[in-house]
Order: structure tokens, then C-alpha cells, then sequence
């Protein structure tokens, strides 16, 4: 610098050596310092922070999935599978790591040949999916659709196939109501129970039913699986697995073939039968029909089965066993009959019948409107006479009558694996005081001595009721097998009131009575049952046989057998069937399997045969019709699981009862063996116009 | 060392540099090796190839009289200026950016040769320059021009990487040449203004994506900020002595980007540790600080002064940003590790680099033994 001053023009040659020099070592020390500044960077990185950058090389090599459990299988009371898992070829997507969704789904549906109405439906699950939750593209795929996706996984990220187990329940929609169906962990699922588990593809929790009551014990523990994965996902080699502890069983009282079988046997009606071991209170069979297929909502239900189930009048939905409410219809008269033994009233005790019954200043008609002539307790049972109880019901008074019919079921609440039960009503002065602030009148303990009116029951109710008048025992419904069941206490009736009562259902089906129809066609086993037409709509309307569906009287059935040493009892009940008619033949054919399976399944072929198949060929073909219809039309799912529990909380409330200040007109009693044919269940486009069932 | 064991032809190589460089790609293959799958093929066989194929290239140049390179420094400028505007017009053709020439049997990349030739016509051009103008705008605004039509090319291609390793090459050519400090002191405030200017109105929407993933690579560690993160996971997870030759996960299962070329000293440091890193920074030192800048201290002349120094400057420039980059110190920006990463081009460019320095080194020695 001081050079510079002194003679700022002159430079020469040796001034810019110098300059060089100093300069040059500037740039070495400054080159020096950026090595000194690398190798410090370095051993910071490689040293100091090599802890933390190992984990994070170590998580970046190594993909930990867990492996989802197998479900726990439920089994029927002989160790036959009601749900089982099958190993399944599947593929799921996550939404958030799919990059171009449209392409993504147009690959899919090349390599699996999904056509545009199951593209939609994945395309609704995508839609609704948040995040991380796993959303099905097709499952029971082949082997070789399953390595054209796994060699194209790479490309199409977010993509995840995988071998898996899927839940499979043999017989379909027979057992839908039984035990409910699993699915795909939802956004609020996980938000009750943040398990890493529940977002794992393939994984499922139980939705409803026992599926959803027993999921914990079903679930069971999670198998993990180390892999070295490149950066693309792409699997390099297994490091370690850890195989998963599969969910533990669970047994039913049910048996797999009777429920099958009832299910079947109920055919194109709307309908709910039970069967009931009287020893011990085992359910054997709990079918409510028609149903949904619990497969077909394993992977999420698609647009047009959802539809269709939505349109059915059948209400697939709905559990009639547990939400269904309706008036017993002449089933509540052995009960009654019971009530006026217990009073002390004399069975030859008699009572002229001509048609009907003056109380007040109206007259109650008997469903026979010639008159049964002289009637006594056993004839009132099993002609059904109306006039009969009319009459006593008076005398004896709607409290004792209220009494026996709550200890025998009615209106009791049963501790069943199901979130909710509706359990109906058992009417007497102090309830309709409660309820209604109004005095119980004449008019209302004749209506509910012939089971109209306020009273109403379920139809495991129903079961429960026969089981009881067959054992004398205080049954409770069991649907958990277990080894050695606690023997039920008595009821405290008097054995020769059972005999009576078990004598009149008896002549009902076998003598004099109307239930012919019921009568099991095996030497030496007989059956003792009542029938009951429960009215929906009033005479003015409908006559309960035939006109609109909807309008169609209630068919009761309960019954048991053998009638003198009661084994089994049974409920069955057909909704809108026109009547008794059509619950008993399925009564019969459903008691006919207890004792010869042969038999009874030969019946059922016949029928198979006239109604276009078994529940699932039916679905089918009906899913078909759809497709053609609908297409990708349907409207999209909204919320199964919501729209399903919703279906059973509206049934769960109790029905709201106008106050009755009117005579229920009895509904009539079916004379001969003559079954009225079936309501069509409706398909679309056509319109449903069945024949009006004749009767006497 | 004794002389005599040495035939003639070899005994006037420089072989303290040799051998470390030679050291160093060998060492660079055993990289590429692994990098390649514990193959020799694609990568290391070509990197050994390259390697003798240039350093008979870098021979050969050294063998060359100062005369030829005064002579040769502007023709050679001048006809590589022709190579990128016709680089740049194939690519306007062809549609579309183009950095190469096809010149059958190689790619031709002119930006590459562009870093020595810089160097070399700035070093001309200062030599020739009177002393006593060293002072004057004749002292700057040449030099800038013939700076800036290349840069602004390369710019264009677009290449940043190039385009600032040419920069750099001629600014310490001449910061070195004597011009007056505050030059560089006004210029290094003007850039502080430009730079942000730059950054927001010059630079392509991927560029400023770099940088701003430089300065934050965490932010955004699924997308630009990857690179950057898997190189100091790779790196870090090495420590001190490294996962084993072919032991590298990073590199292997792919996560590393890139792993033979820009961020070869990444899949290097995870399989060797430091250890590896210490010692190519130890043979940069030996090659750049000692011999490198050495030799341009001894250089007889201005000229091959300069010469010399810009040449390791160019050197140093790719090796500093590199392993800036790898470990998070710089922005991601396209420029390999001399000698390590694998490259034909970034090879032949150092090897002309270090075939210059030897010519300078041999000039010096002549000189020196003619004094003596």
C-alpha cells in the first residue's frame, strides 16, 4: 500500500511478482480453508451426527409392515366355520401416496379387468378414504394378475398388493344377521383406537354384530415383517418376520346346517325364524331374512348392491329378530289360556260361540264369523276362538293375564351380543295410566287377549315364549356355546297346566284344530303349535290376503316338538304373508330337519327349484338385472356402516302407539293345509302384481 | 530418489503428483465398483480407461513449448465461442436445450473445454498487458468481455454449474494478475446487490428451487430437499471407517441420487467412513495446495504464472463445490468430483488442467536448471 502511494503510476514487472505472490497465497490459504472447512463438515456429519444419520439410513433400508392378524373363526355348536378366512390375492391403494390417480386406476383396471361399474365403486372408496387408510382395489385375484401388479408396483406408487386372509362366511347372507360383517377400519375407528394396525392393508374390525362385539377377542395379534426395500419400494430381501398370533374362536349355540337351512327355507318372504333347544335355551338357529351378503361388505359395498338393497321392501337390513315389532295375532292365546288356569278357571268351562261378543255397546266378532258353537279352553285354542277368551278375559282381569305374559317372555329384554334389542310391550291399566293418562277399558283387555292392540313382540320373543309353555322352565336365549350350561330354574306352573295347554296346540295341529299346514310328515314325531295372523292395516283398507304387499296381514307361528317330551321349540315369523298360512309350512319344514335332514332338504329343492335358486343365485341374478338398469347410474354409497346402524336405531325405538279406543278386528285363521303363494319379492322395472291368495 | 532407475522418457514426469492422482482414481474406481453393484462395468472399467486415456492427452500437452500456448490461446477461444453458439443453435433447432456437439465417436461438450480455455486466454491476455496499465479500464473491460461471452452462453445452454466454474477460473486468473483490490472489492458489493436480483429474475424456476432447498433441505425432504438429505444420511451413517466396500445401503437400494456421478463422494464416504473422505482431501492437498499452486510460484513468467494457477483454481473449483454440495454446504448444482466421480468429460477437462500445470512445472524447471 505504502508502494502505492509513493509512485502510483510506475508498475513494473517485478511489483506484480510481488503482487502475485501475495496474492496467489491469499488464494491458497482461502483454498486451504474451504479443506479445512470440508474436512470439519465432514467429521461433524460422519462423526458427531453419525448416531442420527445411521437411524435414518437404517429406516430408510429397512420397511417394517405388520402382518394383520387371521381373524378368529366363529364356529357353530359342532366346530363347523360360520366365518372363516380364505388366503386371498389382493390389492389396496393409499391414498396419499398415489400420485396420478386417473392413471393409477386405469392400469388397475387393465391388469384386473375391472369394468366401469367396479371402477366406480373404487373410485367412491378412493374418494372417501382420508390419508393413510387403505382403500381396496380387487381382491381374489389370480396369481397372475397379482405379479403383473407386484412387477408393476414400482411405476404406480401407492399401490400395495398383497397375500392376505379375507374374512369368508360359507353360507352368505344366511348368517348376515347372525354375525354381522367386517370392514376397512374407517377415519372415526381409528380415531377412537390410534393402532397402526388399523391402517395396515388388509386389515379388518368387526362392524356389526358379533363380528363388531367380539372384535377383540376375534382380532388377534399382528405379525411384523422386516424388508430391505429400495428407494422405490421395491422389496430387495426379507430380514426378519415375526409371524402373526391369529384371533381366538368363538362358539355359537347355533347349528350351521339349520340355519342355513331356515334361511333358505324362508325363500323370496320377508321373514324371522328361531329355533330353540328347550333344555338348555341354546339358539340354534337366529335367521333373519333376506339379508345382506356379510361378503359382499368385507371390501366395502359397491354402488349398485347397495342400491339394491336399499330399494328391496323386504328391508334387508334390518335384523327382524332383534328390531322387528309386531302384534302376536292369536300366538299370545296359549299364554292366556295359561293366565286363566293359573286364576283357577275350570278348562271345561264353556262359552257359547255365535260370531261374536257384545262388550258395551259393540260387538267383537270371532275370526269365524258362522260361530264356533259351545267352546271350551281346549276348542278355544285350537279353533282359535275369539269369543272364547273375549269372554273369560273379562272375568279373569288384564293384570293376571299381564302377569303370566311377562313371565312367560313377553315384553322382556334378553342379554343377547347385539348393541340393541327392541322388547315391545305387555299392556295392563297401570302402563296405558302411565303412558297414556287414560283408564284402561273393557275393549282393551279383549283386544290384547287375542294378541292386537298394544301388545307386541319380537320374534325372538316368540321363540322364547314356545320354549317356555313346552318346558315349564324360565329358558333364556343362549347364542355362546357353552360346555356346561347353568340348568334354567321352573317357572312354577303347574305340570298339569303345561299338559293341558301342550294338548290343545297339539289337536291344533294334529286333530281338530286349524294347523294342519304344521304337521311334521315324520311317523311318531308330533308336533303342538299356534298359529297367528297379526292385522297391518284395517279391514277398510285391505283384507290382509291379498292387494299391495305392504298391506298384507302378519304371519305367527310357534310351535314345538315332540309335543309331549318338547326337544325343540320354534318361531317363525313371515311378514306380510297373508296370514298364519304362510309361517306354518316354513315352521314345519324347519322342525322337519331336527328329526330327518334328508327330508326336509328334499322339500327345500322343490321349492329352490320355483323360486330361481338360493338366496345367493338370486342375489345374483338380481345383481345382474341391475347392472343392465342401473350401470354406473346407482347413486353413490354414502355411509354403509352409518346407514346400517342407523336402520337399527330407528328400529330400536319404540314405535309410537296410537291410543286405541276401537275393537281390533280379529284377523282370521287359515282352516286347511292351504299355503297362499308367496309375495314375489319385487325386481326392478317390473311391477309386482301377485295374486290374491283365495281362502274360505 | 535416485534417478538412475528411471528410464529417461519417465524421469522427467512428475511423479509426486502422479502418484497420488493416480492413487485417487484408482481409489475412484473402487467406488464406481461398488456404485455399479461390485461390477466393473459400467462405470470403473471406463473410469481407469478415461484415466490413462487422458493422462496421454495431459502428457502430451505438458511436452508442448509456452510458445504454442501464447500462440494457440486466442484461435483456441475463438473457435471454442463458435462451439457453443453452434451448440446453441442445434439446440434451437433440435428444440430444446443441448449441451454437447456429436462429433461421432464422443459427445463434445465445448463448455468444458471453455474452463481451461478461459483460463488460458486470460492469462494471454495479462501477460501481454503492459505492466503500467495494470491499473487502467484496459486492464478490466477486455477481460470482461472475453469472460462474458461464454458465460452468458453457457448460461443460456442452461448450465450454471459451468457457467460459474468458468467465472471462477477467470476471476482468480485475474484477481491474481495484479489488478487493483478495490476492484474486487466494489465487485464482490455489486454481486451482494445482484446476487438476490439474480436470484428472483435470471435464474430457471428449478435453479431457485435449488437454492432455496439448500438453504432448508429439511423442508422439503420427500421432494428437492432429498438429494441433499440422502447424501448426509449417506455420509453420516458411514463414521469413521465406513460400512465395508459394498456395504453402502444408500447407494445400493438406490436412495442416493446419482451415486457415480455428482454424489460418487457420498456412496464413497458410506462404504470408506472419513477415513476415504481424509484422504481425498489429503490428495486434493497434496495435488492442489502443494504442487498446484507450487509450481505457479515457481512458474519462470507472468504468463505461465497465471496459467498455472488459474488451471488448479478450475480444479479446486469442482472439487470445492462438489463436496460442498454432498454435504449440505452448497446448492445442488451439476458438477462431479474430479477424479472420483465418473465422467469422460469432467475427466478430460482436469486432465487438461493438470497437462497445463505440468507444462508450466516443466518450463519452470527448465528455466531453473538453465539459471543453474
Amino acid at each position: 500500500m505504502a508502494k502505492r502511494k509513493k509512485a502510483p503510476k510506475l508498475i513494473t514487472p517485478a511489483m506484480l511478482r510481488d503482487s502475485f505472490d501475495r496474492r496467489s497465497m491469499v488464494v491458497g490459504v482461502l483454498q486451504g480453508g474451504v479443506g479445512l472447512l470440508l474436512a470439519t463438515r465432514m467429521g461433524y456429519i460422519a462423526l458427531a451426527e453419525s448416531q442420527k444419520y445411521q437411524m435414518m439410513a437404517e429406516s430408510n433400508r429397512v420397511n417394517l409392515s405388520l402382518i394383520p392378524p387371521r381373524r378368529g373363526w366363529i364356529l357353530d355348536r359342532d366346530g363347523q366355520p360360520i366365518a372363516s378366512n380364505r388366503a386371498d390375492f389382493r390389492v389396496d391403494l393409499i391414498p396419499d401416496r398415489v400420485i396420478e390417480k386417473e392413471k393409477t386406476l386405469e392400469e388397475l383396471a387393465k391388469v384386473l379387468g375391472l369394468d366401469e361399474i367396479a371402477l366406480q365403486d373404487v373410485r367412491d372408496r378412493l374418494d372417501k378414504a382420508r390419508g393413510f387408510q387403505p382403500v381396496e382395489a380387487g381382491s381374489h385375484l389370480s396369481w397372475e394378475q397379482f405379479a403383473a401388479i407386484s412387477v408393476r408396483q414400482p411405476d404406480l406408487p401407492g399401490v400395495v398388493p398383497q397375500r392376505s386372509f379375507s374374512r369368508y362366511y360359507p353360507s352368505g347372507p344366511c348368517v348376515g344377521h347372525l354375525v354381522g360383517y367386517v370392514g376397512a377400519a374407517n377415519a372415526k375407528d381409528y380415531e377412537k383406537e390410534h393402532n397402526p394396525l388399523l391402517i395396515t392393508p388388509g386389515f379388518k374390525i368387526g362392524k356389526d354384530g358379533l363380528e363388531k362385539v367380539y372384535d377383540q377377542t376375534l382380532r388377534g395379534q399382528p405379525g411384523a415383517r422386516r424388508t430391505e426395500v429400495t428407494a422405490s419400494g421395491k422389496i430387495v430381501r426379507d430380514l426378519e418376520t415375526r409371524e402373526d398370533v391369529p384371533g381366538q374362536p368363538i362358539k355359537l349355540t347355533v347349528h350351521a346346517g339349520l340355519q342355513e337351512y331356515a334361511a333358505r327355507r324362508i325363500g323370496v318372504e320377508s321373514g324371522a325364524c328361531v329355533v330353540i333347544d328347550c333344555l338348555t335355551g341354546d339358539l340354534l338357529c337366529f335367521v333373519s331374512m333376506p339379508s345382506f351378503d356379510p361378503n359382499s361388505f368385507t371390501d366395502g359395498v359397491g354402488r349398485l348392491e347397495w342400491k339394491m338393497l336399499s330399494d328391496d321392501d323386504h328391508v334387508p337390513l334390518r335384523n327382524k329378530l332383534l328390531h322387528g315389532l309386531y302384534p302376536p295375532g292369536s300366538t299370545v292365546k296359549p299364554t292366556v289360556a295359561l293366565a286363566f288356569l293359573e286364576a283357577g278357571l275350570d278348562p271345561k268351562a264353556s262359552v257359547n260361540c255365535s260370531g261374536g261378543l257384545r262388550v258395551g255397546n259393540r260387538v267383537f266378532h270371532c275370526w269365524q264369523h258362522h260361530g264356533h258353537g259351545s267352546v271350551d279352553m281346549a276348542k278355544g285354542i285350537y279353533q282359535s276362538c275369539d269369543v272364547y277368551f273375549y269372554h273369560f278375559a273379562q272375568q279373569i282381569g288384564m293384570d293376571q293375564i299381564a302377569r303370566t305374559m311377562r313371565k312367560i317372555g313377553y315384553g322382556q329384554k334378553f342379554p343377547l351380543p347385539y348393541p340393541s334389542q327392541s322388547y315391545g310391550t305387555v299392556p295392563d291399566p297401570a302402563w296405558k295410566m302411565k303412558k297414556y293418562g287414560k283408564e284402561w277399558a273393557v275393549y282393551d283387555t279383549v283386544n290384547a287377549t287375542i294378541g292386537q292392540g298394544y301388545v307386541q313382540v319380537n320374534p325372538l320373543q316368540q321363540a322364547i315364549i314356545a320354549s317356555r309353555l313346552a318346558s315349564g322352565k324360565l329358558l333364556m336365549p343362549r347364542l355362546m356355546h357353552e360346555d356346561k350350561p347353568a340348568a334354567p330354574a321352573s317357572l312354577g306352573v303347574p305340570q298339569e297346566h303345561l299338559d293341558f295347554i301342550h294338548s290343545a296346540m297339539h289337536e291344533m295341529v294334529n286333530g281338530r284344530g286349524t294347523g294342519h299346514a304344521a304337521k311334521i310328515p315324520i311317523p311318531g314325531v308330533e308336533l303342538a303349535g299356534k298359529s297367528g295372523t297379526a292385522q297391518v292395516v284395517g279391514l277398510n283398507i285391505g283384507n290382509g290376503k291379498g292387494g299391495l304387499w305392504r298391506h298384507r296381514d302378519h304371519g305367527h307361528f310357534i310351535c314345538f316338538a315332540p309335543f309331549d317330551k318338547p326337544r325343540y321349540a320354534c318361531a317363525v315369523l313371515v311378514e306380510h304373508g297373508g296370514g298364519s298360512g304362510a309361517a306354518m309350512p316354513i315352521a314345519r319344514d324347519v322342525m322337519t330337519y331336527m328329526f330327518d335332514q334328508q327330508k326336509a332338504w328334499d322339500a327345500l329343492t322343490k321349492l329352490e327349484a320355483g323360486w330361481g335358486g338360493t338366496p345367493q343365485q338370486r342375489q345374483a341374478t338380481k345383481y345382474r338385472a341391475y347392472a343392465a338398469e342401473y350401470g354406473v347410474s346407482a347413486p353413490a354409497v354414502q355411509d354403509s356402516d352409518e346407514a346400517l346402524a342407523r336402520e337399527s336405531e330407528a328400529d330400536a325405538r319404540p314405535m309410537p302407539q296410537p291410543i286405541q279406543s276401537d275393537a281390533a278386528p280379529p284377523a282370521p285363521e287359515p282352516v286347511a293345509d292351504d299355503t297362499p303363494a308367496p309375495a314375489p319379492s319385487p325386481s326392478p322395472g317390473a311391477t309386482t302384481n301377485p295374486a290374491a291368495s283365495q281362502h274360505p | 530418489m535416485s534417478m538412475h532407475v528411471i528410464p529417461t522418457p519417465l524421469r522427467g514426469l512428475p511423479w509426486r503428483v502422479l502418484i497420488p492422482l493416480t492413487a485417487l482414481v484408482l481409489f475412484g474406481a473402487t467406488v464406481l465398483w461398488s456404485a455399479a453393484g461390485g461390477h466393473w462395468s459400467p462405470y470403473a472399467w471406463k473410469h481407469i480407461f478415461n484415466f490413462g486415456l487422458f493422462l496421454s492427452l495431459a502428457i502430451a500437452i505438458s511436452r508442448l513449448p509456452e510458445r504454442a500456448f501464447r500462440q494457440s490461446a486466442y484461435p483456441i477461444y475463438g473457435g471454442l465461442v463458435f462451439l457453443l453458439m453452434l451448440v446453441e443453435a442445434v439446440g434451437k433447432v433440435g428444440g430444446g436445450s443441448q449441451r454437447w456437439l456429436n462429433i461421432g465417436f464422443m459427445n463434445l461438450q465445448p463448455s468444458e473445454l471453455m474452463k481451461p480455455g478461459i483460463v488460458l486466454v486470460m492469462a494471454v491476455f495479462y501477460a501481454s498487458l503492459p505492466p503500467t496499465l495494470i491499473r487502467s479500464w484496459r486492464a478490466l473491460v477486455p477481460p470482461l468481455i472475453l469472460l462474458g461471452v461464454p458465460a452468458a452462453l453457457v448460461m443460456l445452454q442452461p448450465d450454471l454449474g459451468t457457467a460459474l466454474a468458468i467465472c471462477f477460473g477467470a476471476v482468480v486468473v485475474v484477481f491474481l494478475s495484479g489488478v487493483p483490490m478495490w476492484w474486487f472489492i466494489s465487485g464482490g458489493a455489486a454481486a451482494a446487490v445482484v446476487a438476490p436480483l439474480a436470484f428472483f429474475f435470471a435464474l430457471h424456476d428449478y435453479q431457485r428451487k435449488r437454492v432455496l432447498v439448500f438453504l432448508d433441505p429439511e423442508a422439503d425432504m420427500l421432494g428437492s430437499g432429498y438429494h441433499i438429505t440422502q447424501s448426509k444420511i449417506a455420509i453420516g451413517s458411514g463414521g469413521f471407517f465406513g460400512k465395508g466396500l459394498g456395504n453402502g445401503t444408500q447407494s445400493h437400494l438406490k436412495y442416493l441420487p446419482e451415486a457415480h456421478t455428482d454424489f460418487a463422494f457420498a456412496t464413497m464416504a458410506e462404504e470408506w467412513g472419513m477415513i476415504g473422505g481424509l484422504f481425498i482431501l489429503f490428495v486434493f492437498f497434496v495435488v492442489l495446495f502443494r504442487w498446484g499452486m507450487g509450481v505457479a510460484r515457481r512458474a519462470p513468467d507472468r504468463f505461465s504464472q497465471l496459467l498455472a494457477a488459474g488451471m488448479t483454481a478450475t480444479i479446486f473449483f469442482y472439487v470445492a463445490i462438489n463436496m460442498m454440495m454432498v454435504m449440505g454446504l452448497a446448492p445442488v448444482v451439476g458438477i462431479p468430483l474430479p477424479f472420483i466421480s465418473h465422467g469422460g468429460s469432467s475427466m478430460m477437462t482436469n486432465m487438461i488442467c493438470i497437462g497445463t500445470i505440468m507444462a508450466v512445472d516443466r518450463w519452470g524447471k527448465r528455466a531453473g536448471s538453465r539459471l543453474g
